[in-house]
């Protein structure tokens, strides 16, 4: 044991109303505690109905005042939910708030055990354990750093409009990178929005616009973020513009250059590949900036060196070919990612035959189908281009809800799959069926369209569709797609003949989350989306400091939920913005340069990027502004020259001291 | 050099005997060497494990525990037939995944002084080691007459590609590898996305209606859409979809005249060998007349048909077809 000086050690024993209670003798553990580890320096044990209540906080503080305590242990629940609480008592009544430690004896007892005798005795070991760590703790002070009031944002699409508009608005500085030509996202894709039918350009043009528009925003689009050092309150970040070849100072986006260019290519991003687009090119008449980009891959003057119409008959001679990439350092103290969603490939679900069969189509393209901007004006058409469909299927879960895909909700596509139903209806007349497997239509106003959709006429068919295929049966199933299906409901196999079918495609986290997660310094879940801090409680924050996540980049959403996230992330950087400077949790590791080998294994481990190689002295550093004390490295370091505070060496070993001393002891029951 | 060892199955030596004729023709120019395995047994095909489990399993892993004897320089068993590829594949997967029936075999495999490891031999069907071992490339090197003009319809059958326990295939549902190693020939294969419906399996015997429609579907795809032959990797869909067209023809009142050869008798005239050495002709439904189309001249005598069974006892009415069943129903 400890020969250092005699601590006074105060235990306090929470029932949690029956939650501890009632598993745990928690009058037993603190007599016990009292006369037990009197030896280790505890000179108080006390039992309380709710220790975290206000009542409860007092008790604590009135007894380090008066008897002096310098330690305390609060045998309660995790440090997760009330660590802060009794470090704030502590502190209120003079005391280092990183002399208190919680022993989980909620999480890691009552909730787990059922034999009250026995998870009194595990409930006992686990507070000797506390108090002989406790003992070892040193008093820490919080870290303080100050905070750039300017915001980075990735992704222009809704969520990240919504964002940079927020924080723009109450006076700060935004930089919104966007890595296609035009802000707008997938929202400026769609033709209608659910519940309410209203033209999705309609409503989100005005906010690309002001954003576009806004003297706190700086725009950067056909821009990708290449590189992210620093910590909350001072990143520094590299954007990389990508050369548009052409001089947005001369250019008044005027469009002649795509009207004259006389290369077409297939258009995969903004048309989803329904439609064409020039090699230089507006993606969509609303874009926010209004200049072209070039595609350097497809322009004829780049693979064969002559052509330059789009240079002949531009008005400001705007058009640059030399134009590189270039590099921008930006300082921000805050970033918020709002990367959004890729499309599932529905090529996958090769019983569905996209791709193979031409009037299969996925949700996306269908969009630019029924959209008057679109490639064919809104008219709603096979994949000929000319014949309207007389039925239309269409199939929900397309690789959502399917072991052999993704397992989770896509959450958007039944409300799309009405929509859809709708438009073909209002449109064409056409006869349209549902295949669904549960409709899911919760949120404001949702379920009434779905009433809207089925007094409408459209059928809904209940079951996994098994295959789309056009091998006819029999005579009436001739020419057409037949969908095959089990009718859960009516309990029999079905074929269905319909001309056309459209797959609601689920969401996929982008194809490089994972990369871009790491670039930030931020964890994806097992499915691939940015992990939030609390899937409650703190939906647009992560477990990094000063980067916030916000729409689809977080899971699958619809647009009013993408929006309420925007604002979200928004009003939390506003907060940090406002406190000028940022209280760090003291709780980091730190490197003895004098035992590290520099065999760097702990360099690539670490999740938040704070341990950064020394080539000067061959050492291993580690950046406490940045190090989350996780205490990765300090587990990994082979030499053991890494150490956390708040998980020294020494805290652990009186901590499993602690825990063992109580086996040495015979079981009293 | 491949060197692999073989599980032929009961069907290669009867039914399916031009699938073993024409395996045998294409493995010297492959480089391909197989080894049987000694005194293998049946390995239940399809009806075994629906009656009882741990004797069927049994049965399959005797074959497996007799592959372990001859393991010299390779653990990969081949099984030609599908229904065989999938009971010895299913046999490995289930015993490594549970215990208690790895224990009762083996208990049972001990009686006759064997045993078996799970995962010890890696199961694999013909068309994979042909694709994946020997290669697309290898194969077309060999090709001296592209079956340039023949159009074949590529049925995978519904055994080969599903459960894909080690993740073999392309794809469950409409995998490529027979539409890729029929390109490699030359041969125009048509879209065929019927290829991994069944062929009725052993429904001939106890649901004669129920495969017949099955057949049809199969035989009426590959017919609409131009197939001069279908083209199979399992002795089962050749025995079904041959064997009884003429049945099923009888039945729904159609006239479909659809061959139906092993992909190997298809890589054997690729690679220039004699129709009489692949088995050709040996099938009910004459590929004569399919084969014309790339100028083969198959030698064997057309087959009489299948035989009538002696009529014994007394007369009975004929079966009714489909459409006057209809017709009844509707009365």
């Amino acid at each position: 044991m400890s020969e250092k000086k005699q601590e006074r050690v105060g235990v306090y024993v929470c029932h949690c109303g029956t939650n501890i209670a009632g598993t745990v003798d928690v009058v037993g553990l603190a007599r016990w505690a009292g006369e037990k580890l009197k030896h280790l320096g505890v000179v108080v044990a006390r039992e309380y109905k709710f220790m975290c209540s206000s009542l409860g906080q007092e008790l604590i503080e009135k007894d380090i005042k008066e008897l002096g305590l310098t330690r305390v242990v609060v045998a309660a629940c995790s440090p997760h939910l009330h660590e802060k609480t009794f470090r704030t008592a502590a502190k209120n009544a003079g005391l280092n708030p990183y002399l208190v430690e919680l022993a989980s004896i909620r999480e890691q007892v009552s909730w787990v055990h059922t034999d009250k005798a026995v998870a009194t005795e595990k409930a006992k070991a686990v507070v000797a354990g506390a108090v002989s760590r406790v003992i070892e703790n040193v008093p820490l002070e919080e870290i303080k750093v100050p905070i750039n009031p300017d915001t980075l944002i990735v992704g222009g699409g809704i969520a990240g409009i919504q964002s940079a508009l927020e924080i723009a608005n109450a006076g700060f500085h935004v930089y919104l990178v966007e890595r296609e030509p035009s802000i707008g996202g997938h929202m400026a894709q769609f033709d209608k929005t659910f519940p309410t039918l209203d033209c999705s350009a309609c409503i989100l043009t005005p906010r690309m616009v002001e954003a576009g528009t806004h003297p706190n925003i700086t725009l950067m689009t056909w821009s990708e973020v290449v590189n992210v050092s620093g910590y909350v309150g001072s990143f520094h970040v590299t954007v990389k513009k990508k050369a548009r070849f052409v001089n947005e100072e001369l250019c008044t986006g005027c469009a002649i250059c795509q009207e004259k260019c006389p290369k077409k290519v297939i258009d995969d991003v903004f048309e989803a590949g329904l439609g064409y687009r020039k090699a230089i090119y507006i993606p969509f008449a609303q874009a926010v900036p209004k200049f072209p980009v070039m595609d350097k891959e497809n322009c004829t003057y780049f693979i064969k060196g002559t052509c330059k119409a789009c240079e002949k008959f531009c008005p400001t001679g705007a058009i640059d070919f030399n134009q590189q990439d270039q590099y921008v350092d930006l300082d921000v103290g805050n970033i918020i990612l709002a990367t959004g969603y890729d499309l599932f490939d529905a090529r996958r679900v090769s019983n569905y035959g996209y791709g193979r069969l031409p009037n299969v189509f996925t949700n996306l393209e269908f969009e630019r189908l029924s959209n008057a901007a679109g490639p064919t004006s809104g008219n709603i058409v096979l994949r000929d281009g000319k014949t309207t469909p007389k039925s239309v299927g269409i199939i929900h879960c397309v690789g959502s809800r399917d072991k052999n895909f993704n397992n989770y909700c896509s959450v958007i596509c039944c409300m799309q799959g009405l929509k859809f139903a709708h438009l073909v209806h209002e449109r064409t007349g056409a006869t349209v069926y549902n295949f669904y497997i549960d409709m899911r239509t919760a949120y404001k106003a949702y379920d009434e369209f779905y009433q809207r959709v089925l007094e409408e006429g459209t059928l809904f068919v209940r079951g996994k569709v098994a295959e789309v295929t056009d091998v006819a049966r029999s005579e009436h199933e001739k020419g057409k797609l037949i969908i095959q299906v089990e009718d859960t409901l009516a309990g029999k196999q079905r074929r269905i003949p319909v001309d056309m079918v459209i797959l609601s495609s689920g969401l996929q986290p982008r194809h490089d989350a994972k990369a871009v997660g790491k670039q930030f310094g931020i964890s994806c879940s097992t499915d691939g989306w940015f992990t939030e801090k609390h899937p409650k409680l703190d939906p647009v924050a992560t477990m990094t400091e000063g980067i916030y996540i916000a729409g689809c980049a977080q899971g699958p959403k619809d647009i009013p939920s993408s929006v309420a996230q925007g604002a979200a992330a928004s009003a939390r950087v506003l907060d940090k913005i406002l406190q000028k400077e940022v209280a760090l949790e003291p709780i980091k590791a730190s490197v003895d340069h004098d035992k590290c080998s520099g065999c760097r294994i702990c360099n690539g481990l670490c999740p938040f990027n704070a341990i950064a190689f020394i080539e000067d002295d061959q050492v291993s550093d580690i950046n406490p502004a940045l190090c989350q004390g996780c205490g990765t490295c300090v587990a990994a370091c082979p030499a053991g020259a890494i150490s956390g505070t708040g998980f020294s060496d020494e805290q652990i070993m009186a901590q499993i001291d602690g825990l063992l001393f109580l086996n040495l002891l015979p079981v009293e029951a | 050099m491949n060197k692999y060892l073989l599980y032929p199955g009961c069907s290669m030596e009867s039914s399916a005997k031009a699938y073993m004729q024409s395996l045998n023709a294409i493995l010297e120019p492959l480089d391909v060497q197989l080894e049987e395995i000694e005194d293998w047994n049946c390995c239940g095909a399809t009806e075994y494990l629906g009656i009882n489990l741990v004797p069927a399993y049994s049965l399959i892993a005797r074959n497996l525990a007799l592959a372990t004897k001859q393991m010299n320089g390779t653990r990969t068993v081949v099984a030609p037939c599908s229904a065989c590829y999938l009971n010895l594949a299913k046999a490995d997967y289930y015993m490594r995944e549970r215990p208690a029936l790895d224990v009762k075999v083996n208990e049972a495999l001990a009686a006759g002084g064997l045993q078996y490891k799970p995962g010890t031999l890696d199961v694999r069907h013909l068309i994979d080691v042909l694709v994946y071992d020997v290669g697309l490339d290898a194969i077309k090197e060999k090709v001296s007459r592209p079956l340039t003009g023949l159009k074949v319809a590529p049925y995978m059958g519904c055994m080969l590609p599903r459960p894909d326990y080690k993740h073999r295939w392309s794809d469950h549902e409409h995998p490529t590898e027979l539409n890729d190693l029929l390109l490699a020939l030359g041969a125009e294969v048509i879209d065929y996305p019927l290829t991994t419906s069944c062929c009725g399996g052993h429904m001939t015997q106890i649901g004669p209606e129920t495969a017949f429609e099955l057949i049809r579907r199969l035989v009426a795809g590959a017919d609409e859409r131009g197939a001069h032959l279908m083209a199979t990797v399992c002795p089962m869909c050749q025995l079904n979809l041959d064997a009884y067209q003429g049945e099923m023809n009888g039945f729904f009142g159609t006239e479909y005249h659809m061959p139906v050869l092993f992909f190997t008798q298809l890589m054997g005239l690729a690679f220039g060998k004699d129709p009489d050495e692949l088995g050709i002709g040996l099938e009910l439904v004459s590929s004569r007349g399919a084969l014309a189309n790339i100028g083969v001249k198959v030698t064997q005598p057309e087959s009489a048909g299948p035989r009538r069974k002696k009529e014994e006892g007394l007369p009975m009415p004929p079966r009714l077809n489909k459409r006057q069943a209809e017709k009844e129903a509707v009365r």
